[in-house]
């Protein structure tokens, strides 16, 4: 019966949920190196394909554009673990805090 | 699976493989007998992903990201694991600093994951008070492990050479902190399960494993220590730095499902003192060795002691960019035989269907990494899941 008077005690505590996403939001904690959406530089960019040969989902893809090969980031199948980041040899990858990524529609998830 | 009996009164119940008491698809047939199982049958392959076919179609490098998946609550396992794996066919030195850490992160794993199994344990149970307030404290070490590795639960950390980031001082400090909070609260759930009523009555005497039977069945991790046998991966073959960091191998001796709790409790204090430990004697240095993509040609087997059990990885290299074959063996796939066991009755020990849930979860189950070959006879109509060595046997 060690259990009664906790059980007692949390009728006072106050509640170990947040309300998210309706309220509450601001109080998320999130950590400083937490690995969410990447930005992409095209500026940095050579267009060496690196990042699309090391992702392991098929995420990162390679392209062409104006300016030469280029990748495109594909979030929805995106796994976050920034290894593409790491491969980057001029640091146009980035993956910042943001989280939140869902969406209805599936266009909306590339990074380009 | 056939039973002889002098007369029929025997049934099969099919459970699974969807089931609201199960969170993973297996499918249990139970032969009972009244209220009696007096035998059962394990299938777990509803969740065969052809994890190691894949490996061998991805380089090296996406291959830690795909161990990892393997399993998600001990996804350091794995990737500590493959690292090992894939170092050991070079001839290179991992610097100290990057053992620390994964030693860290292993053992904030495992406190995760003893806690995760501490709450589905009382699910299970019915006592869902307890579930709830233990989940809500994993919530602190889940914010840890996001803290140091950059997610919740698919940490990345370990790589082929190292690990990828370093712990900064603050959160060391947090980890501390934390630690401290944590073993205050695993010292009153440890009261809480060994005074319950409850508990005592769903778990005491269910579940028995002899110590004989679990050595005979190759059960591993808790399973066994729970049996009385003092085996753990990091005592008796220590791997990282783990022949360093002292922790006692906790063993109990009433082979029940009982036992099997308050081993899992008791480890969980000593990975509160093994990352206490890190933290203070971490050295200073670099967290990474730059290796050379494509390994040199040769094999290797590595071991680790995952939360759930003794954990093997093995590979074979070609000297290309992908290993030629990949082979995984995860500790609940070794534990199932061993659920057999318990789940039958013999002479004064008898389960009840009642039980059933109980046992199944002492074992600490996780389906997805288990399933691996599955074996289709043509001649004889059936299908089960097999390991290599199986396979082996069967092709000659
Ligand atoms: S974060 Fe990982 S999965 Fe996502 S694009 Fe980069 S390498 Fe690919
Ligand atoms: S690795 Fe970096 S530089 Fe190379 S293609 Fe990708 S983003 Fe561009």
């Amino acid at each position: 019966m060690a259990m009664l008077p906790e059980v007692f005690r949390h009728i006072f505590k106050k509640r170990a949920t947040l309300m998210y996403p309706f309220r509450d939001r601001e109080k998320i904690p999130v950590p400083e190196g937490l690995r969410g959406k990447m930005s992409f530089n095209r500026e940095l960019c050579i267009g060496c394909g690196l990042c699309a040969r090391f992702c392991p989902s098929g995420a990162a893809k390679l392209v062409e554009d104006d300016k030469g090969k280029r990748p495109i980031f594909y979030i929805d199948q995106c796994l976050f673990c920034a290894q593409c980041e790491e491969v980057c040899p001029r640091k146009a990858i980035t993956l910042t805090r943001e989280f939140e990524v869902a969406g209805f529609n599936r266009s909306n998830l590339v990074v380009k | 699976m056939s039973v002889s009996s002098s007369y029929e009164r025997f049934f099969d119940i099919p459970i699974g493989p969807q089931h609201p008491a199960l969170k993973e698809p297996l499918f249990l047939k139970l032969i009972v007998e009244g209220e009696h199982v007096v035998a059962a049958d394990v299938d777990v392959s509803y969740t065969h992903r052809g994890i190691e076919r894949a490996m061998q179609e991805r380089n090296y490098v996406q291959n830690i990201y795909l161990a990892e998946r393997i399993c998600g609550i001990c996804n350091v396992a794995h990737t500590l694991c493959y690292c090992q794996n894939v170092e050991g066919l070079y001839d290179v030195e991992i610097p100290s600093r990057a053992l620390y850490i994964r030693v860290l992160v292993e053992e904030l794993a495992r406190i995760h994951s003893h806690l995760l199994w501490l709450g589905v344990a009382a699910h299970e149970i019915g006592f869902d008070t307890l579930f709830m307030y233990v989940w809500r404290d994993r919530e602190i070490v889940m914010d840890l492990i996001e803290e140091v590795t950059g997610n919740r639960v698919t940490s990345a950390i370990n790589t082929i050479g190292g690990v990828r980031r370093d712990v900064k001082p603050e959160t060391c400090d947090k980890c501390l902190k934390a630690m401290d909070y944590i073993e205050e609260r695993t010292k009153y759930y440890k009261r809480v399960c060994k005074t319950d009523p409850t508990i005592a009555a769903r778990c005491v005497g269910v579940g028995i494993l002899k110590p004989d039977e679990a050595v005979r069945l190759c059960a591993v991790g808790p399973t066994l220590r729970a049996s009385n046998v003092k085996y753990d991966v990091r005592a008796d073959d220590p791997y990282a730095v783990h022949d360093e960091v002292p922790f006692n191998v906790i063993v109990y001796d009433t082979n029940d499902s009982f036992g099997r709790i308050l081993v899992r409790i008791d480890e969980i204090f000593e990975s509160i003192n093994m990352v206490r430990y890190c933290i203070k004697h971490m050295p200073s240095g670099p967290v990474r060795a730059r290796l050379r993509l494509n390994p040199p040609v040769g094999e290797h087997l590595s071991r680790v002691e995952a939360p759930r059990g003794e954990l093997v990885h093995y590979v074979k290299s070609n000297g290309s960019e992908k290993p030629e074959r990949y082979k995984v063996r995860t500790p609940t796939f070794e534990n199932l035989s061993a659920l057999c066991e318990m789940l039958t009755s013999k002479g004064n020990y008898v389960v009840n269907i009642a039980d059933v849930p109980v046992v199944f979860a002492s074992i600490d189950p996780c389906l997805s990494c288990t399933s691996r070959v599955a074996i289709l006879d043509s001649e004889r109509g059936k299908i089960w899941i097999g390991s290599l060595e199986e396979l082996k046997r069967l092709k000659r």
